[in-house]
């Protein structure tokens, strides 16, 4: 049962040709995935692969390695832009699970509730797939394609996420049943950027309340120019057509169209307004 | 692979030592550490990343070993809770903290627990309340409540020293040390080495028939060493725990009856089970029923139990009929609750060993007597042929007094004459225990105009699921405790379990008691707010008094402490309404509560004997043994039992052996359940101290008052200023002992459920402070403040330990639990409390005495989780104006009551 654990891309890519091995990164979701079952017999593992861990910044924008840990991106130096990522790392699972999940994890694996989507997808993230023929960028919200499932090619490897520079702050709320280790009911995230009272532009996002995570591109075209006030009751006000909740063991669908409004209110109020430390609301 | 370790093996640094262990790099890391590195440590609590127990440090930052492939800690540094608390002056002060707070109860979470609390503090990180929560939050603990964690983490840094002392002090575990040092073995832990495997095959769906296909043919294509179906049960192929209600089969024949259940076991070494193919049986889905609405048209579970009753239960008194029509005031309600999962942290785990024409069974268990009998019963052997050695257990609530795995790993070592280990997964646990029972009630209350209880009617109806087990105990209980510890003069109670094809419903802390007490103080408030009377002084005016007739009729002329309850709280009270009064007077997103709820429950079984036994004796060396058989589950029997066998015997603590559990050296100290061990087996130990005192006394010829020093070969008896050494002469046993029984006074109940069923009850009173979040449902909670009568408190600490446990798996009744058979067998769909989700409890202990308990001390287990749902649902109603009537109070349900109420925005 062969772990490989290549410290070049190249070297990775090679292993993952032919569709016999998997890759692994934290192991967070293929593990337990396996349901008390044995592992694949071949695996490749992508944390040691050199230039896929960390965060770094260039003259466009921010470059984040995909096996980079929730606990690195916590723990990173970024400006407020990067708010409601630091806030979903927070509450990805436990500090276990952000130390060693990693953020193309969380993406590939594609789970409709997967905490770092939502936040990802406000700071318009595109996703850096590599392959041996070369390279391709994709937009975040291309690449997930439905519940466990993305563009993600055979034998491709998610290398980074590539986040644009922008001026703005974020914000990220969870709602679930419990404290800590809980799957979201629902989750928002937004970027806000301000001028005066009034809202240049806002970029929000919503988890677990559809098959993949959704931008509302109409409420983010209508906010602008408004008041926070105003954005507030505009996003209680919306009826969230990209949305289509399901009704499931944490919650059902009304309840959650419902509490999305209310969150979206908050989030918009949250990223215009503090520079406080985001509080968990569930 | 690096080039460091052999091919096949892989080299890592643990706890301070470079090894080198053969292991394939893709297992778990879990695995290998316990099974290839011997660190056993690590728990395994659910294989998913949900439970943390098997929380290490790699390369210092703790992570679940569980979801690490075991080659990527190749190279690593891997730090256990042994090696921590062996090598780290840090982690050993945490460890005594640990002791000195009682944070660890069983001790299956307290690896994880450590593990992470060291990795804050190496951090630097100031150390407050919610740093630690962070840090510790991907842990899940049963027992603790998690408050005394969070304590003990916070005063890490301190060495004070533990507690001493009899009766009333607050000492430390005896049993603690091996929990918090990573010493301890829990039912997994102690397998052999070379034990062969179980692995289970169960039902796919609800109800079904099967065939199996050639099943010689598949164990040879397999390797596997044997194949166990119901033709290989050389006894009887049925199990139970109440007498006539024996009806589960090891494994089913012919048809099945709920998702999960057994129908074969396949035996082999883990490499044959890990490759096996598919088990040879084909199934055929049958109509099911999952409630009791169709059950009593559905078809039958079992034939002799017509309308797949299984039973009723049935209490009344004076005439609820009449005084209802006359009552100034009614009020009624229909209320619901799920299936609860005991969600312990240990799953179910047995290996057995033939020993000559005996089979030995080590297994987490409550009950090894039952245990003992069961086995035999199943392998057609005598009693006395079966010897349980329980090990530590991680949790138990009430599900491990069943029968689990030890069946298959009995038969399976008997007939293969090898050692033979199972541990349950965590989705076979929760799909295949006991749960507590779902529950319909449609109560109604009546008052006079001066706001006394004039009536009460109660019809509840229990899925009991599949098969018996504890169902019919609900059905009885539930009558006897549903009016609450009030006086309720015209009473009737009916109650019915009902077969349905689910896991069977069982015992689980309350038996049907805390699903009864949601109905009846929730609708206590409702009938208060039609009076106008504060909702405190209400149940005061209405509670049971010493010399009031309980529903049952029986008359306590001491001990009833429950107004004492409701006294001790009154300042919470009122300071906690004017509070909550204050923050709504300027907030509208959020609005606080406050509610009350009460409870009461009688220790021991219900009207029928069941006796403790406790042997001690002191050998010709002069160590002094107590075979102490009441199974400390992590609520603390052993250290509450050797305080009172200490004190009746009047030696130090210190100077007992604590020896058992094990059926073959420890008489029969009953099952731990019922919140029976504290009061009857207290008192067997109680008599057991006192008859080997007078004993002692009368070899030295002192009187009563004389002190007892043992020393090596000898005991000094001290008396009025002259001291009298007594030599103990050789012999094989012991030169001195004794053994004693208790068995409770109670009667038989007559035709209306009147009589004397328990010769104690505890009561129990608590306060819920909360906020809620109007606009999502969301609820956080506060404080609680929990009054508990508990007849004197052997040990304050322990007291506590149980209070903050009960009121946290309460709040998960209340707010989040809720099996759903085939969608929550996992612990991230099936969502217990967090460290984040207990607030700060404040017990106020009363110790109102006790005409029958040791010492005055009545049992405490069950009553903690008793009124904290109905506390916080009140706490809700208060809060929002809504009510939540149906279980679990999530957020979703939560804000549907708010809309329906019309209170929110």
């Amino acid at each position: 049962m062969p772990l490989h654990r290549p410290e070049s891309l190249s070297a990775a890519l090679e292993l993952l040709q032919g569709g016999r091995a998997v890759a692994l990164a934290g192991g967070t979701d293929l593990y337990p995935a396996l349901r008390d079952g044995t592992p694949p017999p071949e695996m490749v593992d992508l944390t040691r692969v050199d230039g896929l861990r960390g965060i770094s910044r260039s003259e466009t924008g921010w470059r984040i390695g995909g096996a980079t840990t929730w606990t690195q991106v916590l723990k990173a130096d970024l400006p407020p832009l990067f708010n409601g990522l630091k806030a979903a790392a927070r509450e990805v699972g436990s500090v276990q699970i952000q130390n060693t999940g990693t953020v193309a994890g969380n993406l590939c694996n594609a789970s409709p509730a997967a905490d770092g989507v939502p936040a990802l997808l406000a700071l318009d993230a595109e996703v850096e797939l590599a392959a041996p023929s070369g390279t391709r960028r994709m937009p975040l919200g291309d690449f997930i394609t439905g519940p466990r499932a993305t563009h993600l090619a055979p034998g491709e490897i998610l290398t980074a996420l590539l986040i644009p520079e922008a001026d703005g702050r974020g914000a990220f709320f969870k709602l679930g049943a419990r404290r800590y280790l809980v799957i979201s009911i629902a989750m928002v995230s937004a970027v806000v950027e301000t001028e005066g009272d009034a809202i240049k532009s806002a970029r929000l996002a919503v988890g677990a309340c559809s098959p993949v995570a959704r931008r509302l591109p109409a409420l983010e075209a209508a906010l602008a120019g408004k008041t926070i006030s105003q954005a507030g009751q505009a996003a209680l006000t919306y009826d969230y057509p990209e949305l289509s909740p399901i009704d499931d063991v944490r919650a059902g669908a009304g309840y959650r169209r419902e509490a999305v409004a209310t969150l979206v209110a908050r989030a918009i109020g949250q990223a215009a307004l503090t520079d406080k430390e985001v509080p968990h609301v569930a | 692979m690096s080039l460091d370790a052999p091919q096949g093996h892989i080299g890592f640094t643990l706890n301070g030592a470079e090894i080198t262990v053969p292991a394939d790099p893709t297992a778990r890391l879990s695995e290998v550490l316990r099974e290839r590195a011997g660190a056993r440590d690590v728990k395994v609590g659910c294989n998913a990343g949900d439970c943390g127990a098997c929380t290490v440090l790699l390369d210092g930052a703790p992570v679940c070993a569980c979801m690490i492939a075991a080659g990527q800690a190749q190279g690593c540094e891997i730090e256990t809770q042994a090696g921590l608390v062996a090598r780290d002056r840090d982690a050993e002060r945490l460890a005594q903290s640990f002791q000195r707070h009682q944070a660890a109860q069983c001790g299956i979470c307290t690896p994880g627990m450590m593990v992470s609390a060291v990795a804050l503090l190496r951090s630097g990180e100031a150390l407050t309340e919610d740093s630690v929560s962070d840090a510790l939050g991907g842990v899940l603990c049963r027992c603790t409540g998690y408050r005394k964690i969070i304590a003990a983490v916070l005063d890490a840094s301190t060495t004070a020293p533990l507690a001493e002392g009899g009766i009333g002090a607050p000492i430390a575990r005896l049993d603690g040390w091996p929990k918090v040092n990573g010493s301890e073995r829990f039912g997994d832990d102690v397998a052999p080495a070379d034990a062969l495997t179980v692995q289970v095959i169960r039902a796919p769906f609800h109800r079904a028939s099967f065939r199996f296909g050639d099943l010689e043919a598949f164990r040879k294509e397999n390797a596997l060493e044997l194949i166990l179906t119901a033709q290989n049960v050389p006894g009887e192929n049925r199990f139970g725990v109440i007498p006539g209600f024996e009806d589960q089969p090891v494994f089913a024949e012919g048809e099945t009856r709920f998702r999960g259940e057994a129908v074969a076991a396949v035996i082999g070494n883990r490499e044959a089970l890990a490759a096996m193919g598919r088990f040879p049986v084909t199934w055929e889905e049958l109509p099911s029923v999952l409630t009791p609405e169709g059950a009593d048209t559905a078809a039958l579970l079992h034939e002799d139990r017509a309308a797949n009753v299984m039973c009723r239960g049935y209490v009344a008194r004076g005439n609820a009929a009449e005084a209802m029509g006359r009552a100034a005031h009614v009020v009624s309600g229909d209320f619901s609750t799920g299936f609860i999962e005991h969600g312990y942290i240990e799953p179910e785990a047995a290996s057995a060993r033939r020993v000559g024409d005996r089979i030995e069974v080590q297994c987490c268990t409550q009950a090894p007597f039952m245990n003992r009998d069961g086995i035999a019963g199943i392998m057609g052997l005598a009693p006395e042929q079966v010897r349980i050695l329980p090990t530590a257990t991680g949790g138990g609530f009430g599900s491990k007094l069943d029968l689990t795995a030890q069946p298959y790993v009995a038969l399976a070592a008997w007939i293969l004459n090898r050692p033979v280990r199972l541990a349950y997964t965590r989705t076979e646990s929760i799909a295949t225990s006991t749960k507590r029972h779902p529950s319909q009630v449609h109560m109604e209350i009546g008052a006079d105009a001066e706001g006394r209880i004039s009536a009460v009617r109660f019809d509840g109806v229990f899925n009991t699921g599949a098969y018996a087990s504890w169902g019919p105990t609900v059905a009885n209980r539930v009558p006897i405790h549903a009016s609450g510890p009030y006086k309720t003069p015209n009473y009737e109670a009916k109650s019915a379990g009902i077969h349905t094809n689910t896991a069977p419903a069982g015992a689980f802390r309350g038996f049907g008691v805390p699903q009864s007490a949601v109905a009846q103080e929730q609708l206590y408030d409702l009938l208060a707010e039609k009076l106008n009377m504060d909702r405190l002084a209400f149940r005061r005016l209405n509670c049971l008094g010493n010399g009031d007739p309980t529903v049952t009729g029986q008359v306590f002329e001491t001990g009833m402490g429950i107004d004492a309850c409701f006294d001790a709280l009154k300042p919470h009270w009122d300071k906690a309404l004017a509070e909550a009064e204050a923050f709504n007077a300027t907030n509208t997103a959020k609005k606080r509560g406050v509610g009350i709820a009460a409870g009461w429950y009688g220790c021991g079984n219900t009207s029928i004997s069941n006796p403790s036994t406790i042997r001690a004796g002191i050998t010709p060396e002069g160590t002094l043994c107590l075979h102490q058989g009441a199974v400390d589950i992590g609520q603390g029997a052993n250290t509450v039992i050797a305080q009172i066998f200490a004190e009746a015997l009047g030696v130090p603590v210190g100077q007992i052996t604590i020896l058992g559990p094990d059926t073959d050296i420890t008489p029969d100290a009953g099952k731990t359940s019922a919140s029976r061990q504290t009061y009857i087996s207290g008192n067997a130990a109680r008599l057991c101290g006192a008859a080997l005192r007078a004993k002692i006394l009368r070899l030295g010829n002192v009187s009563e008052e004389a002190t007892i020093t043992l020393e090596d070969g000898g005991i000094t008896l001290s008396d009025a200023g002259t001291t009298v050494r007594v030599e103990l002469e050789p012999s094989e046993g012991y030169a001195i002992e004794a053994v004693e029984s208790y068995d409770p006074p109670t009667t038989p109940l007559d035709e209306n459920g009147q009589g004397d069923p328990y010769a104690v009850f505890g009561t129990a009173a608590q306060i819920c402070e909360l906020e809620v979040d109007m606009a999502l449902g969301t609820v956080r909670l506060l404080r609680i403040v929990a009054a508990h009568d508990v007849g004197r408190a052997i040990n304050p600490l322990l007291v506590e330990g149980q209070i903050e446990g009960g009121v946290a798996q309460g709040i998960g009744l209340a707010l989040m639990e809720e099996f759903l058979p085939g969608r929550t067998e996992n612990l991230h769909d099936y969502l217990i409390p967090t460290i984040g989700d207990v607030p700060p409890i404040e017990s106020l202990v009363i110790e109102s005495g006790d005409a029958h308990g040791p010492y005055g001390a009545k049992g405490l287990g069950e009553h903690c989780l008793i009124p904290t749902a109905p506390a916080v649902l009140n706490a809700i109603a208060h809060a929002t104006g809504a009510r939540v009537h149906h279980l679990p109070a999530t957020p979703d349900t939560v804000r549907a009551a708010i809309r329906a109420a019309g209170t929110g925005t």
